[in-house]
């Protein structure tokens, strides 16, 4: 293992040497502190954001495949690397990048030109932004805040803004409606989702999303992890966070059948990619979240004393995201689309009675001995 | 000037801005998202306060909530602003009066405040959490006038609910309950009958 990463993080260390020297002699030394802490957070958001794109183009190709084995088809298997079969399918989410790159954006007329390109921007820009605080180990995170949570709650709850922009700006009803869909159905869900929240937090006493993986340290593995104290938690947060990402069951806010493709009608090219991304990246977030609240993070499911296996890492965390991610896909394979009343009976009448009365259970519980997750 | 004062005068700046924006834009759903901006840059000034649970929680409610609502209605107005013009000059006195008199009494507000100087906020120790300390302070020293609060808005809630709470005769609502319980021979009957010869 040494003998691989020694070379690169040598090499790592020199280049920042030299990048030192070279800020030092460009701006004084008093300045050098400062500019050199900034050029190091956005290398560090590079680190973050590239491979994010990268693993949500190869999800829209696992997406696609899982579908097709579920449907009995065999998927996207044409488009490969220098022509080598049996990578089939493996260069479509690179050929899907180029094309919508390289396609013309039409702006609709009548449609108010500037709010209809910062919509994709402002749909695109919190989904980013949230990742500043989510860790991918005990000492990997950008931004360790005392408030993670909160700032999570507070920046994924501005992307309604993209959708309601898009919809209005378009100039289309059928933009309009898809729109007015999505803002209601993303309000009604937040609340729901807010509460499971904070069962979260009452278990864990902390806000930090690092303080709330370590609260689920414990001997037993698997089983001191927050979704069993937090069961009906998990549920509403994992179906509220396929609300959330305007994901089927719930992508009424789409529905092809009566609204064509809902908001983003009128968007073609890179401004249709980028919603395509926002949604993608969404989901990723849902389900890190998801894993990092209610199934232990980087924490390992085996209990300490099995040696090797019973150390926490970035593997651990990746593999429950992944797992998190293939629900999501079973279920767009799975389940009908809800008719949009029933989508609101849901949000309203059956998950926030459900959160309000496991707080009031969660509350008694945490004073009795029976609680053994939180020290 | 520091980089924390350059920070602060472009917040500030922006802040102006979306606010002068708000009441002089034409089009009410770009007032709405301007707005937006100006409860979102004011957050950044409060996290400079160091007040980062309140600032997170003005973006939480007033942007992630209030303000949605707020456009959704707006949009969905169709607002004729050679109308809403028409009372302009009869209105502008009395308006005049009034915004001349708050601008005073903030000024006054302002005035006895820094009258006695600018105090340095006292350094905090290292494990200092606002959110905890607020939290606190919620539960102990101000329980009362908190749940009062609270309850003032649980009657809110429930005025607004039973002010706008009808039930349309003509609504074919069907409880998902119902619908769920209900099962195939209850509502196909098949009848088992003899096939009979053609008759010629």
């Amino acid at each position: 293992m040494n003998v691989v990463l020694q070379p690169i993080v040598n090499f790592g260390n020199w280049l920042w040497a030299f990048l030192a020297t070279a800020v030092i002699a460009l701006c004084g030394e008093e300045f050098a502190p400062s500019v050199l802490y900034t050029v190091k957070i956005l290398l560090l958001i590079l680190c973050i954001v590239l491979p994010l794109m990268g693993f949500m183009a190869y999800l829209t190709l696992l997406e696609r495949k899982l579908i097709g084995w579920m449907q009995v088809r065999i998927g996207p298997n044409r488009v490969t690397f220098f022509g080598i079969r049996a990578l089939g399918g493996l260069a479509q989410p690179v050929v899907d990048g180029i094309k919508l790159l390289l396609k013309e954006v039409i702006i609709p007329t009548g449609a108010n030109k500037f709010l209809f390109v910062l919509a994709p921007i402002m749909l695109m820009m919190p989904a980013l932004a949230a990742w500043a605080v989510i860790p991918f180990g005990p000492e990997m995170v950008l931004a360790n805040v005392d408030a993670g949570l909160l700032y999570i709650m507070a920046i994924t709850s501005m992307g309604v803004y993209g959708v309601v922009i898009a919809g209005w700006a378009s100039n289309s009803k059928y933009a309009f409606l898809g729109a007015l869909r999505s803002a209601a159905q993303i309000v009604s869900y937040e609340i729901a989702m807010g509460f499971a929240l904070v069962g979260v937090l009452m278990a864990s006493q902390t806000l930090n999303l690092v303080g709330i993986v370590e609260a689920q340290h414990g001997n037993l593995g698997l089983f001191s992890w927050f979704y069993i104290p937090l069961f009906p938690f998990f549920l509403v947060y994992l179906i509220a966070g396929v609300a959330e990402t305007n994901r089927h069951p719930f992508d009424v806010a789409e529905g092809e059948s009566e609204i064509v493709a809902g908001f983003h009608v009128e968007y073609s090219g890179m401004a249709f990619a980028l919603f395509f991304l926002a949604e993608y990246i969404n989901m990723i977030l849902v389900a890190a979240l998801c894993s990092l609240m209610f199934l232990g993070g980087w924490l390992s499911p085996f209990p300490e004393s099995w040696g090797l296996l019973g150390v926490g890492g970035f593997h651990w965390l990746f593999a429950k995201i992944m797992f998190v991610l293939v629900l999501f896909i079973w279920f767009r394979a799975t389940f009908p689309r809800y008719r949009y009343d029933q989508i609101m009976r849901l949000g309203w009448k059956v998950f926030i009675p459900i959160t309000i009365l496991w707080i009031a259970v969660l509350g008694a519980w945490m004073q009795t001995p029976l609680w053994v997750w939180w020290k | 000037m520091s980089f924390h004062d350059f920070i602060f005068y472009a917040f500030s700046a922006v802040l102006v801005a979306a606010a002068i924006g708000v009441i002089t834009s034409r089009n009410p759903v770009h007032a709405a998202l301007l707005l937006v901006l100006a409860f979102f840059t004011s957050s950044g000034l409060w996290i400079q306060l160091q007040a980062e649970f309140l600032a997170i929680t003005l973006v939480l409610v007033y942007v992630g909530a209030v303000m949605v609502l707020f456009l959704f209605v707006v949009m969905m107005l169709d607002i004729n602003l050679v109308k809403l013009r028409e009372g302009f000059w009869s209105y502008l006195p009395l308006g005049a009066v009034v915004g001349v008199l708050l601008a005073l009494e903030m000024g006054a507000v302002l005035w006895t405040f820094y009258s006695r100087g600018v105090i340095e906020a006292p350094a905090l120790p290292a494990n200092y959490s606002n959110t905890r300390e607020l939290g606190r302070l919620l539960y102990t020293d101000y329980v009362y006038p908190f749940e009062i609060a609270a309850v003032i808005l649980l009657v809110a809630i429930v005025a607004a609910i039973a002010l706008t709470l009808r039930t349309r005769k003509t609504s074919k609502y069907v409880d998902p309950a119902w619908q769920v319980k209900a099962r195939s021979q209850d509502r196909v009957r098949i009848v088992k009958m003899q096939s009979e010869n053609r008759q010629d």
